[in-house]
């Protein structure tokens, strides 16, 4: 099987989930190839062709024309497969490829079991194992599925490509995330808020457990969103990625992009009425229990005790 | 200035889900159905272009059996002008781009200016079809917003990213955006507003009329992933499950120590 994988170049930085590619590659044997728009002063190791557009010409995001950029190294290196991460860039210039192609699209992979590729249903409480029925596949991966078992190395040959397309939307520049407050990524305990709270006065309930325990507190997106707690505190893909020893999720369901986001930490504790909920799948220990009725109860007991 | 935001009916996530007779879907029977989470924000920010623009007209359009229209009700009476019900048995089994061909053929000679979906459902997730629909009809998409504004054919978004970076992006209309959670906050249909989406106009295409584009894949088969053994399971009495716990702590982690 020949793949192309699409590697990720943001901020004059090429992204560490080139390694992921890297790893989906190595495990279904594919013969790889590789599409970056980025620098030749930052290139990935592996052995094989890159095919290098300039990202100072074309820039960083620039849908439309990327797509151009990797149907032309497609058509020289005839892969049966192009592989994204599950990520802003890739959910977003995989469909464009799939759909100039007339390929399948095979979205989030989580594993591949004898050639079949297996993609979350229903958020995660599910899977999915999937056919693709066109001679190219395109397929992106979810983050942190597929990890490399020994450092990359290798030099690729580098095959430079370009279009004369042009763009089709204006890209003017980043937006970072507001600075200041705590930084979970160094907390050693963290509670972090799910939905399940119901209502943000049942935020000083987690609050409080947090603060009995000696950590701080988090909340996952939905939370966030609806502003009962400040987004730098948010865990997930689009939040924090955190590794505490002790992380304790309150009425979290466990959607993939927060799972992401906390599944390094040592000991979970999760609380959640739904025994199915996918954050039972990382938790050593899963309370069967309304969060409302037993986090004052826990927190009352850890006072005392 | 005609506008499309295009839903989708999904399960409650927190439902108790089986696997359908043939093993390849989650049973239909038995969940209850509720708008996709990501469309609400499609819908809203639809609205609310509407209501800034004055002379704006929305369309929604949901694909689906006749239960669908439950959550088509609630769209039009969050502000959508009219409904299009594509009629469809089996959407569930219906893969991306047969779903995205079926919108494409619906809009292609309808000159929409904005057209608006959710960036993925929550149950199949896949992140592909508003991209898809945008491709097909050749005009320019951008994915994952949790920005907009808009302005004599101009839109100005910000993307999301990861890391809570966004990128700042613009573009002229015709164009289509992809929602992401916490773009704007949905807003709860008044009953008045119930009462008047009654009386909207609700029209009905079978989906033979639209489909014209061939299913590219299949689901080989639909199953439980395998609960990682270790896991403890406490159920019981709030008192006894915090002692429980807490003595958990104390043997397994340093941190009540």
């Amino acid at each position: 099987m020949k793949a192309l994988l699409v590697a990720e170049y943001r901020k004059n930085t090429l992204l560490g989930s080139v390694n992921e590619l890297l790893a989906f590659a190595q495990k279904t044997e594919a013969e790889t190839a590789m599409f970056m728009v980025g620098s030749d002063s930052q290139l990935p190791a592996f052995d094989g062709t890159l095919y290098l557009a300039d990202v100072a010409e074309y820039g960083e995001y620039n849908p439309g024309v990327h797509k151009e950029l990797l149907l032309a190294a497609v058509a020289e290196f005839q892969p049966e497969m192009i592989v994204f991460s599950h990520s802003s860039y890739g959910w977003d210039l995989a469909p464009r490829i799939a759909c100039a192609l007339k390929a399948s699209q095979v979205s989030e992979v989580v594993d591949v079991e004898n050639g079949a590729l297996i993609v979350p249903l229903c958020n995660g409480k599910l899977r999915r194992q999937v056919q693709p029925e066109t001679p190219i596949t395109v397929v992106t991966l979810q983050a942190g599925a597929f990890g490399l078992l020994d450092e990359p190395s290798g030099s690729p040959a580098v095959k430079p490509v370009s279009t004369e397309a042009a763009a089709t939307i204006s890209f003017t520049g980043y937006e970072e995330a507001e600075a200041g407050g705590v930084d979970l990524s160094k907390a050693e305990i963290i509670v972090s808020a799910g939905r399940g709270i119901g209502q943000p006065e049942n935020v000083s309930m987690i609050s409080d457990l947090a603060k009995v325990l000696g950590g701080e507190y988090g909340a996952s997106r939905p939370v966030v969103d609806s502003e009962w707690v400040e987004h730098n505190r948010q865990v997930g893909t689009t939040g924090q990625t955190v590794s505490p020893k002790l992380y304790v999720a309150c009425g979290i369901s466990g959607a993939i992009q927060h799972l992401a986001g906390m599944k390094k930490s040592e000991f979970v504790v999760a609380i959640n009425t739904d025994k199915d909920a996918p954050i039972g799948e990382v938790a050593d220990v899963l309370v069967v229990a309304d969060l409302k009725q037993f986090v004052p109860v826990l927190t009352e007991k850890l006072q005392a005790d | 200035m005609k506008i499309l935001v295009c839903i989708k009916q999904v399960p409650d996530m927190e439902s108790k889900f089986k696997i359908d007779s043939a093993g390849t879907w989650y049973d239909t029977a038995d969940l209850a159905w509720r708008m996709n989470e990501y469309d609400e924000y499609a819908v809203e920010q639809a609205v609310r272009l509407k209501e800034e623009s004055g002379d704006a007209d929305l369309t929604v359009l949901c694909i689906g059996s006749d239960k669908v229209k439950e959550t088509m009700k609630k769209a039009l009476a969050m502000g959508c002008d009219r409904g299009v019900h594509v009629t469809d048995d089996a959407v569930s089994s219906k893969e991306p781009f047969e779903i995205a061909g079926i919108i494409a053929e619906f809009a292609r000679d309808k000159q929409f200016d904005l057209i608006f979906t959710g960036m993925q459902s929550q149950d199949r997730g896949s992140a592909q079809v508003g991209v898809l629909v945008a491709e097909m009809l050749a005009i320019p998409s951008i994915s994952t917003i949790v920005d907009f504004s808009y302005a004599d054919g101009l839109a100005e978004v910000k993307r999301e990213l990861e890391g809570g970076v966004r990128a700042l992006v613009s573009v002229k209309t015709p164009a289509l955006f992809t929602c992401q959670l916490g773009l704007n906050t949905p807003r709860y249909p008044t009953l008045p507003n119930i009462m008047k989406a009654k009386r909207k106009e609700l029209l009905s295409v079978p989906v033979q009329e639209l489909l014209n584009i061939q299913a590219r894949q299949k689901t080989a088969k639909t199953y439980f992933p395998e609960k990682k053994g270790g896991g403890i399971v406490l159920e019981g009495d709030p008192a006894e499950l915090a002692d429980n716990l807490i003595q958990i702590l104390k043997e397994k982690t340093a941190i009540l120590s």
